[in-house]
């Protein structure tokens, strides 16, 4: 066993070093958000007299309630869609081998060399033509596309190493393809499904340059554009803009403290595949 | 879908070949092509058939707007090749690409091999250092824009430590700006990093290393004969990762500097922005988008093969 040595207790000290530097902006990010704008004092010390007038100032004039239920909206919407579709998918991917099956993996697999600034901007042509553009709908239909082969790559590596006995007793026993998925092969998926939630979540909620296209100039925006804009709008009110930026930040910690370990075992998981 | 070979033999009144009753069954209950369909039709809708339209659009004048557009042949590709802005972008992405490879791996190792140890922290530890890889990343590079400014909190503290002749103007200096872009970039990601690294490590059994211990191999010759070839994989992983991130890096680019001052932190990514959206230029700047795409191609399949072999080397 490894004992608990001094060098330990030095190397203990360092890495808790190393922790306070990660949170040191996160430090000053809530003190500066809880500071009266009156106050120019050095954004290191410590606020004197807190308040949360900035929170419910930038909650009003940031519109970003609204920010927040698209982004709900648009990362839910899409992860469903994208879960469930590359799931269906991977099962005959990973499961025949004759060559329609092995062209159309490698053509999906294309997909994750192809940046999609590339299809980004002629999508955009075809967005306006459907008078989708502005809508939280153009988001939900480009994530569901974009996310599918990397979900779709998760989903044939995780089925590719399980054994194929129960759905061959499901078949046998009469089941036809699409129940032997839905009841025997989909409750297989679960650790790989969290992996693919956790990770199509994140990147859903985070992007900014789609959003940035796609939304630019009307009333709905998700809320990282919501962010840039208030930035943009409040140039030098860094308390009000700080106040934003932990609203922002807020949802998204409280889902990762409580959900930390699946989160992070997501992260960590899927790329094994 | 293709019947087993054998039910077609005994169709024609030959003698059929013996073969298991599960291979029957599973040709004629394989999963059906179908199922591929919802996800491959939205995923062409999406990806594939924009990404051809735009290689094609690479080669015209098109504008975003007008139907008329004609085909001007390389004349893109070229324009690039002698506009100093292209150039600078492309070289800056390259840089950034590396320096976040290099730095982003460095510290994720060290992080992983110190949480990984006997400290008494270490669960609460892989948690903070983890939480800024899940911030949106627009988020913290407003943040820390207010941080790295001349009266930021940065410099402040440098001050407060009597390290004042530390203080810089960190992104309005161009000589520095690309750098401290990237040290942001590796702030949020060293993390992400280490939680995949930690994986690797975890995965070495404790019996190698007793057992090298007892043979008096000393903490570095362990991590290099020991510990070093198992990380392959969390390796390659981590690689590829930083190395594809670093060169569509666009966010942060985009809320610390706007590419400025001037144009020392312009990356393709954010060319490809301003060229469409503020001149207009959509068949240059999908242009860019495709020396992107080739860059990405050759460097994550350069990386595959490389790394492929090391591991294989390794193990």
């Amino acid at each position: 066993m490894i004992r608990y040595r001094r060098r330990t207790f030095a190397l203990e000290l360092a890495m808790i070093a190393a922790a306070l530097f990660v949170a040191f902006p996160l430090y000053v990010l809530v003190n500066l958000a809880v500071r009266p704008s009156s106050d120019s004092s050095s954004p290191i010390r410590p606020t004197s007299s807190p308040t949360l007038d900035n929170f419910t100032q930038a909650w009003q004039q940031g519109s970003l309630g609204g920010a927040l239920a698209n982004s709900v909206l648009v990362t839910v919407c899409s992860v469903v869609v994208v879960l469930a579709i590359s799931s269906l998918a991977a099962y005959p991917l990973a499961r025949v081998t004759a060559r329609w099956s092995r062209g159309t993996y490698l053509l999906v697999l294309l997909g994750l060399l192809l940046p999609f600034q590339l299809a980004s901007l002629p999508l955009y042509q075809t967005l306006r033509d459907l008078g989708l553009l502005g809508t939280p709908w153009a988001l939900v239909l480009f994530y569901s596309g974009l996310q599918v082969p990397f979900t779709v790559f998760l989903y044939v590596g995780f089925l590719r190493a399980l054994p194929r006995d129960f759905e061959d007793a499901a078949l046998i026993d009469g089941c036809t393809p699409l129940q032997a998925f839905r009841r025997v092969v989909l409750p297989m998926l679960k650790p790989i499904t969290v992996t693919a939630l956790v990770l199509n979540t994140v990147t859903v909620w985070n992007d900014f340059f789609t959003p940035l296209l796609y939304l630019s100039g009307s009333a709905q925006q998700t809320m990282p554009v919501a962010i840039a804009g208030f930035v943009g709008q409040y140039v030098t009110d860094w308390n009000l803009i700080f106040a934003a930026l932990v609203i922002s930040i807020l949802p998204v910690l409280i889902v990762y403290f409580l959900l930390q370990r699946s989160i992070i075992n997501g992260f960590a998981g899927g790329l094994k595949g | 879908m293709t019947l087993a070979p054998h039910d077609r033999l005994a169709d024609r009144g030959r003698a059929p070949v013996p073969a298991p009753v599960t291979r029957v069954r599973r040709a004629r209950n394989a999963p059906p092509w179908w199922f591929v369909l919802p996800a491959l039709l939205l995923f062409a809708f999406v990806v594939l058939v924009p990404s051809v339209r735009g290689v094609y659009y690479a080669f015209t004048d098109w504008d975003g707007l007008n139907p008329d557009f004609s085909f001007v042949g390389l004349d893109n590709f070229s324009a690039m090749l002698s506009d100093a802005d292209a150039r600078q972008a492309v070289w800056h992405t390259l840089l950034i690409a590396v320096a976040i490879t290099i730095v982003q791996n460095a510290v994720g190792l060290v992080l992983a091999l110190g949480v990984n140890s006997a400290i008494k922290s270490r669960n609460l530890l892989r948690v903070f250092l983890f939480a800024p890889a899940v911030v949106t990343p627009i988020v913290t590079a407003y943040l820390w824009r207010n941080l790295l400014g001349p009266d930021g909190a940065v410099n402040s503290l440098l001050g407060a430590v009597g390290l004042d002749g530390w203080e810089q103007d960190w992104l309005g200096d161009p000589d520095l700006a690309l750098w401290t872009v990237v040290g942001v970039v590796v702030w949020q990601y060293a993390g992400y990093s280490m939680v995949i690294f930690l994986a690797g490590l975890q995965s070495v059994p404790k019996e190698i290393h007793e057992s090298a211990e007892m043979d008096g191999a000393g903490p570095v010759r362990r991590f290099w004969s020991v510990t070093r070839p198992l990380l392959a994989p969390a390796l390659t992983i981590n690689l590829m990762l930083s190395i594809i991130g670093g060169i569509k890096l666009f966010d942060q680019v985009y809320a610390l500097t706007g590419g400025g001052p001037g144009h020392a932190t312009d990356t393709i990514s954010t060319l490809i922005y301003k060229d469409a959206f503020t001149l207009g230029e959509f068949g240059y700047s999908i242009a860019l988008a495709v020396v992107l795409t080739i860059i990405v191609a050759v460097a994550s399949t350069g990386q595959y093969l490389l790394l492929s072999r090391n591991e294989k080397a390794a193990s």
